[in-house]
């Protein structure tokens, strides 16, 4: 009977300690197989398919660094790229000032309903772009749109009734910008908010104690004490405003825009890949804007840096 | 007391800045919210509410079109999407918070890595294989890439990581399996994180667009971005039937929203003040 006790007992040791050692594995197996499959594999396949014309996913033909030379010379591509930077230039520095401007506004020791206005200039976030675009393409319609009615009352005649934002080559950029100010002011405000409420409220007293006015405690406490966070945003917004597709794809009818004011790079992608059928071109044009984007976010975090210094 | 007038002053001017734009921040949704229920022929006769209440546009939408089945749709996407990743989510960013175990560092950094690759890279690779494996217009396509959130596991270690060991080693002295601490004791207490990361999840599920697009196929599995965006040309003189159908499609994001909301807050800061 004993040994018995002590048999079993010894099994469920060798279990025990068994299971505890391969647990960890256990517990990313399902996370590392699907993300080999479909995530590690596709990066992988996506540099091959870049040098390969395809036909759907059926017939490719090995033509080199052709596609990456053709993009470079579409017209098309050039075209959303000039389009995707001016929109990602609005984001970083209209948006994001926006965004710390309501931050700072709300961050005030004497505020009331701060969880109420918060929850406010968050909620456009929670709509998401497809859903907005729908929305705005009938606030943006000329004569009876939400919009030019708002605007006309406001400016007068330098908004005529009948703007017609979507169909203008002009006025293409600026709806989206606006749209996405709508949408996104509130998301990245909520990231500065809470980047203001960790900074040390010891350093505002210095300040104060030193004499410091509003400006400068602003310029030498706040924004030292947000730098983390703002560097962050700045390069999350860039990233997303490169990857812009949904918002001007509804928007404008699924196409392009007029004079093509609304292509954006994964509109383009989309259509080379999806819709002509070429994946192997889709996968260049992939690849160069991953490329873009990361030379990109390395030149905010080194300016950033280089910003640090100067300031210290 | 010129100075304490100034102050209240200041005070009067930000609470007036701040009501105003926080006025036209939601005036959009109102509008919205006014034309789904306006009568046609109310749409831009009134600029918000009309006096007649009209479920017109409601019946419209789910007579002239199958709208229900979209919403079913996404509904059972979306949740479908949610409990997978939240479970595989949870339990790696646990081993990853609390083994030291071979290959740790190299998952981590390859998480990081294609964490800086968009999504959009992978699209032309990816439909190949989900082609090739015979896939195309199936949900289990549509789903089981995206079963995996690299964020997630960030997420779940980030909070998992502030678990006191000495809970664990309680919990194994006890007779617990590592799956049942993971279950019984990790769980528990990430409930905050939880919440956060399923509203995540589902919001990310529920408003995802463009793979959707490349792979449905069949109307009858349409998600309601895609049908959406099929009615807007169906609709396109019909606003207030559009209206209706955009209203019903935010809807359950923001009733969830108002659910999860204090978790979701501190799940999505989380990460970036503490990084």
């Amino acid at each position: 009977m004993i040994s018995d006790a002590a048999q079993v007992k010894g099994r469920r040791l060798t279990w025990f300690s068994l299971q505890h050692k391969y647990a960890p594995y256990l517990f990313v197996s399902p996370f590392v197989v699907v993300f080999a499959v479909f995530g590690l594999w596709p990066i992988a396949k996506s540099l091959i398919l870049s040098f390969y014309a395809t036909n759907g996913p059926k017939s490719q033909v090995f033509v080199g660094l052709d596609n990456f030379r053709f993009l470079f010379r579409d017209a098309d591509f050039v075209r959303a790229v000039w389009n995707t930077s001016v929109f990602a230039f609005w984001s970083v520095f209209l948006q994001l000032p926006l965004s710390l401007g309501l931050a700072l506004l709300l961050n005030k020791k004497w505020m009331r309903g701060r969880e109420l206005f918060r929850l406010a200039f968050f909620s456009p976030n929670l709509l998401g772009q497809v859903f907005v675009g729908v929305l705005f393409s009938v606030l943006f319609i000329p004569q009876y749109g939400l919009v030019n009615k708002a605007l006309h009352a406001i400016a007068g005649r330098s908004v005529p009734l009948d703007t017609k934002w979507l169909a203008d080559p002009n006025l293409v950029m600026p709806a989206l910008v606006l749209t996405s100010l709508w949408m996104y002011s509130g998301f990245n405000m909520v990231y500065f908010l809470a980047a203001l409420q960790a900074v040390d409220q010891e350093l505002y007293d210095a300040a104060l104690v030193d004499g410091a006015n509003g400006w400068q405690t602003f310029l030498h406490v706040t924004l030292p004490g947000i730098k983390p966070v703002a560097v962050f945003v700045m390069i999350m917004s860039t990233i997303g405003s490169f990857q812009l597709f949904e918002l001007p794809y509804i928007m404008l009818g699924n196409g392009p825009g007029p004079d093509r004011a609304g292509l954006t790079i994964v509109m383009y992608l989309y259509n080379t890949g999806f819709v002509t059928g070429d994946l192997g071109y889709a996968s260049a044009v992939g690849w160069t804007l991953a490329l873009g984007v990361l030379m990109i976010s390395l030149f905010q975090m080194k300016a950033s840096g280089a910003w640090k210094g100067a300031s210290e | 007391m010129k100075r304490e007038l100034l102050l209240r002053l200041v005070r009067v001017a930000t609470y007036a800045m701040l009501i105003f734009l926080a006025a036209i921040t939601i005036t959009p949704m109102i509008w919205l919210l006014a034309a789904a229920f306006k009568n046609p022929d109310d749409l831009f006769h009134y600029t918000f509410f009309s006096p007649r209440v009209s479920l017109g546009n409601f019946v419209d939408l789910f007579t002239t079109v199958d709208f229900m089945r979209y919403l079913i749709n996404s509904v059972f996407v979306s949740c479908t999407v949610v409990v997978v990743q939240l479970f595989f989510s949870s339990l790696a960013g646990f081993a990853l918070a609390k083994y030291n175990f071979r290959g740790k560092k190299a998952v981590m950094i390859l998480m990081l890595a294609t964490m800086m690759i968009p999504g959009q890279v992978v699209m032309a690779p990816l439909y190949e294989l989900i082609y090739k494996m015979g896939l195309v217009d199936t949900y289990v396509g549509l789903i089981v890439p995206g079963a995996v959130n690299v964020f997630g596991i960030f997420l779940f270690r980030q909070s998992i990581l502030q678990v006191p060991d000495e809970l664990l080693d309680a919990a194994r002295i006890d007779g617990c399996s590592e799956f049942r601490a993971y279950w019984n004791v990790i769980m528990p207490v990430s409930r905050p994180m939880i919440g956060a990361f399923c509203l995540i999840s589902f919001m990310g599920t529920w408003n995802s667009f463009l793979w959707p697009q490349i792979i449905l196929q069949n109307s009858d599995r349409f998600t309601l971005p895609i049908a959406l965006n099929q009615l807007v040309s169906l609709y396109s003189h019909q606003y207030g039937t559009l209206m209706a159908g955009t209203l019903l499609s935010v809807l359950p994001v923001i009733v969830l929203f108002v659910i999860l909301q204090k978790e979701f807050v501190a799940g999505l800061t989380a990460g970036a003040v503490k990084g």
